[in-house]
């Protein structure tokens, strides 16, 4: 159980890889999902000597829409930066990335619990290699080194593990509606990295510490992890002892996390303004005015519209503009155009009833109409309404007796018009002539 | 037919005998190749020379025999050219002069070698330099010093000591350099040639292995202003691989003699002539004294004293080395760097320094603001004058050995091409006569961003003073 007696203070960062055709700074091809090793490279990204780096206009662009979508305020001058550290899947040893002057700062995001989390930044930078471990050899494979990177830092205003997983579903929402990016967690589109760290009081400052969680690849194991992490801290605050500042890592298998390395030595990237691409002029190189026009609906103004509109909880209008944009509103509109209950007809996304996805709109509809249809093939109702339409329609019943096909026809149009048309035809039908028999 | 013990001659008059059948491109490359045999073993001037130059020269003589007008598509058809080692060429290996790089093959081509190579330009091989280009002397080069061939005790400058060597010696026609504070100019002025070292991003980086990647400058040395024009226009211009090259066109340079078509007020920083030594003065003024002559109006100026500049140049540079020098970790090529040499070593650590946490305020940050006053003093002068005119170097060449006793010896040597290196500003070097020792010294016209066709114009002037007095 997670101690009354601390407070979670938890900031996320997260990563988006972006979905552009081409490397940050290179002309490599960006999709490197499932390419054969090293098959995705140039002088550029693997870092040779006299390579050099141009921005891709496209990332900066996209990274503008998000910073927008996001509320930030952008900064119009803006460039890059070297981050200098040495690692093996790091080429040139630096990252390009951004550290002095981030594209956007100061943005929100507005939580279904009507809090708001403040975003601290968000910039752009790009990828590292991907290391792997084969035979206890480390292999690089640098399809992914220079793939254009988005990171959005949250201020530590996250308060539990439910909110951390909330907020980072929204900005994935976000991402995915504006798509600048697939964010396919599983495969690294979008990583996260939380910040965690106790204090007694609400009014308490920052806590002097913070344990890194690294490289989380799913809402799931975010949750868990924190969840972890703040029994584990409260346990040794409450044994009076202190947490030392540290990166961890997560293993999804025992729901543990486990220390990777000590910050005791604190970081030193000496970062410095990137000398080989010059200081970019946002209003010179992009319409801002245009791009701000440009956002499609954002999550946040369509989730209001289906509660406005269709009167959905919020926790259904989420769920249906997170997990079924689009065609979840378009679903709701035909049931609302064909008098079907809209409540029922959202559980039945939520629920899963029939994939909608893959029968789309339309066969959705018809299938829940069958489904309220099949209640009545047969049963005492059914029964009842022949039985008073045999009484209603003297005339007809005789002219039926005497041979006229017709006459049939005419008695089951008035089931369906008092079962309003739920009735099973071939059902309705034999019941009639078995009473008529 | 050429004779073997012929002097060399520069590119265009090269290009006379080629165009008028008096030469071929073959046996021009063949008398180069004679002279590298004779003395490269004695100046260390190449480090690499290549093996497919004849076969490259028949190539380009079978074009000019069926195409007269060829070089008017390409200007530099059939001529050769050295090229120093820091310039990415994929027939050749480029070490930058280190042993980390011995025998790595880049797998792409410099803008700068690739632009010539268009224009039909033979690459007789790659020269020798300081290693990474940390150096005044070319000293520093893992693969032992260059000699200058005006007295071979001395140093030829650096780090371009190598390409301007080549020059003087008659070992190449012309050749390409690059520099970051002096590195054109300043061997240009030790071995007697000239070195044009243009604004900062009007010709491409791509390829050049990088030393201060916000200072780098390729550039052409040359015997004659001619040919220094005929290689920039061949150079020059925007690359899309480069963000930091220039966006326009630049303006073409006059490849035949053209001088100013008004007088112009040539100013002479008081500042500079009070760090040189007198042999080297006298020789400049008597340059200035010549051109007021002409009807130009000479006229003391004053400067930010340019020794400040060796503090912010040296900030800057080591702080960029020690990033730029970090992807030589021998994972990808290359040796590890276990084997960097002592200067390399000595910059890395110090640019570290002035990164780290605490200290980038106090030093990179201030070097900063000190380049922008920098860079805001030359605008200041410049618009009361139209060019400056100084010595290149305080001295004529020095001693070979000198490099050891100063471990500041390239930024105190270069303490006259730095404040213009870090403004960014075009600059060329022009032999102005010889001391005492029969070294040569060298005299610098330096101007505004992207006038490079003003310095020329200029240069023509003052060469054809040189050549008339010799």
């Amino acid at each position: 159980m997670i101690s009354k007696k601390f407070l979670p203070v938890i900031g996320l960062e997260i990563h988006i890889e972006l979905t552009t055709r081409r490397k940050m700074f290179c002309g490599c091809p960006a999709d490197h999902f499932g390419q054969k090793p090293n098959t995705q490279t140039c002088p550029v990204c693997l870092g040779l000597p006299g390579a050099l780096p141009v921005p891709n206009q496209e990332a900066l662009k996209r990274t503008i829409l998000l910073a927008l979508a996001l509320k930030c305020q952008i900064n119009h001058q803006t460039w890059f930066d070297r981050k200098n550290y040495f690692y093996p899947d790091l080429p040139k040893g630096y990252q390009i990335s951004q550290f002095f002057r981030p594209l956007g700062i100061g943005g929100q995001i507005n939580l279904d619990n009507n809090r708001l989390i403040k975003i601290k930044e968000i910039h752009l930078e790009e990828d590292t290699a991907k290391s792997i471990m084969v035979d206890k050899k480390r292999r690089l494979d640098f399809n992914k080194s220079g793939v254009p990177l988005i990171e959005i830092v949250s201020e530590p205003n996250l308060t539990s593990a439910q909110e951390a997983k909330h907020y980072a579903q929204k900005v994935h929402h976000l991402v995915k509606t504006l798509g600048i990016s697939s964010a396919d967690m599983e495969k690294g589109q979008m990583r996260l990295e939380a910040n965690i760290s106790l204090k007694k009081l609400p009014t308490d400052p920052l806590p002097k510490y913070k344990v890194e969680i690294k490289n989380i690849n799913s809402f799931r194991y975010l949750h868990d992890a924190i969840v972890f992490e703040i029994n584990r801290q409260s346990r040794l605050l409450s044994a009076g002892k202190k947490i030392i500042q540290e990166t961890r890592g997560y293993t999804p298998g025992k729901k543990a996390t486990y220390s990777q390395r000590s910050k005791e030595e604190a970081y030193e990237y000496r970062y410095f303004p990137e000398p080989d691409i010059p200081p970019l002029n946002l209003e010179q190189l992009f319409n801002l005015q245009e791009l701000q026009k440009s956002l499609p609906q954002l999550p946040e103004q369509i989730i209001n519209e289906l509660i406005t509109k269709y009167q959905l909880s919020q926790y259904q209008a989420d769920i249906i503009t997170r997990k079924y944009p689009i065609i979840g509103e378009k679903t709701l509109k035909i049931a609302l155009k064909e008098k079907i209950t809209i409540v029922d007809v959202a559980n039945a996304i939520i629920n899963q009833n029939y994939n909608l996805k893959k029968i789309g709109a339309q066969k959705f509809i018809e299938k829940i109409k069958l489904a309220a249809k099949k209640e009545l093939t047969g049963g005492q109702e059914l029964k009842t309404v022949v039985n008073q339409v045999i009484i209603e329609n003297p005339r007809a019943v005789k002219d039926y007796r005497a041979g006229k096909r017709a006459a049939l026809s005419f008695l089951i149009g008035q089931i369906q018009q008092k079962t309003n048309g739920r009735a099973d035809i071939k059902q309705a039908q034999k019941l009639l002539t078995d009473a008529l028999k | 037919m050429i004779k073997l013990n012929e002097k060399g001659h520069s590119l265009i008059e090269w290009r006379k005998k080629l165009i008028a059948g008096q030469a071929s491109s073959r046996e021009i490359c063949q008398f180069y190749l004679n002279q590298i045999q004779k003395k490269n073993n004695q100046l260390n001037i190449y480090l690499v020379t290549n093996r497919q130059i004849l076969k490259e020269a028949a190539r380009a003589d079978q074009i000019i025999n069926h195409d007269k007008k060829a070089f008017k598509k390409q200007p530099l058809l059939g001529l050769p050219l050295a090229v120093k080692d820091n310039f990415c060429t994929t027939n050749l290996p480029t070490t930058a002069a280190s042993f980390i790089l011995e025998n790595y093959q880049p797998p792409y081509q410099s803008t700068a070698t690739q632009r010539l190579t268009n224009a039909g330009a033979i690459i007789l091989g790659k020269t020798n330099m300081d290693a990474w280009a940390h150096g005044s002397s070319t000293e520093t080069s893992d693969f032992g010093p260059t000699k200058n061939p005006h007295h071979l005790e001395y140093a030829p400058g650096g780090s371009s000591g190598g390409s301007t060597a080549a020059v003087a010696a008659d070992l190449a026609p012309a050749a390409i350099g690059s520099e970051t504070a002096g590195s054109i100019r300043q061997p240009a002025a030790w071995c007697g040639v000239i070195g044009l070292k243009p604004t900062y991003g009007r010709i491409s980086r791509w390829g050049v292995i990088a030393m201060a990647s916000s200072l780098d400058c390729p550039g052409p040395i040359t015997k004659t202003v001619a040919d220094a024009a005929l290689l920039y226009n061949c150079l020059a211009g925007p690359d899309y691989h480069d963000a930091t090259t220039i966006q326009n066109q630049p303006q073409k340079l006059p490849s035949k003699k053209t001088i100013p078509n008004r007088p112009l007020i040539i100013g002479l920083p008081k500042e500079y002539f009070n760090q040189s030594q007198q042999d080297v003065n006298q020789k400049v003024i008597a340059v200035a004294n010549q051109l007021k002559k002409l009807g130009h109006k000479i006229k003391e100026i004053s400067l930010l004293d340019p020794t400040l500049s060796i503090a912010v140049y040296t900030i800057l540079q080591r702080a960029e080395v020690s990033s730029n020098l970090a992807r030589y970790d021998g994972i990808r090529f290359g040796r590890d760097r276990s084997h960097f040499g002592l200067e390399a070593l000595r910059r890395i650590m110090l640019g570290t320094f002035v990164l780290s946490a605490g200290y980038f305020d106090q030093y990179y940050l201030k070097a900063q603001k000190a380049r922008t006053k920098i860079v805001k003093d030359f605008q200041k002068v410049f618009t009361n004058i139209d060019l400056i005119l100084s010595p290149t170097s305080l001295t004529a060449a020095l001693k070979l050995g000198a490099w050891n006793d100063n471990v500041m010896f390239g930024e105190t040597q270069d303490v006259l091409v730095e404040p213009s290196a870090l403004a960014g500003l075009p600059a060329i070097n022009l032999p102005c006569g010889f001391n005492k020792q029969k070294l040569p010294i060298g005299l610098q016209i330096i101007g505004p961003q992207q006038q490079e066709k003003k310095i020329i114009e200029l240069a023509y002037q003052i060469e054809t003073l040189t050549d008339e007095k010799n």
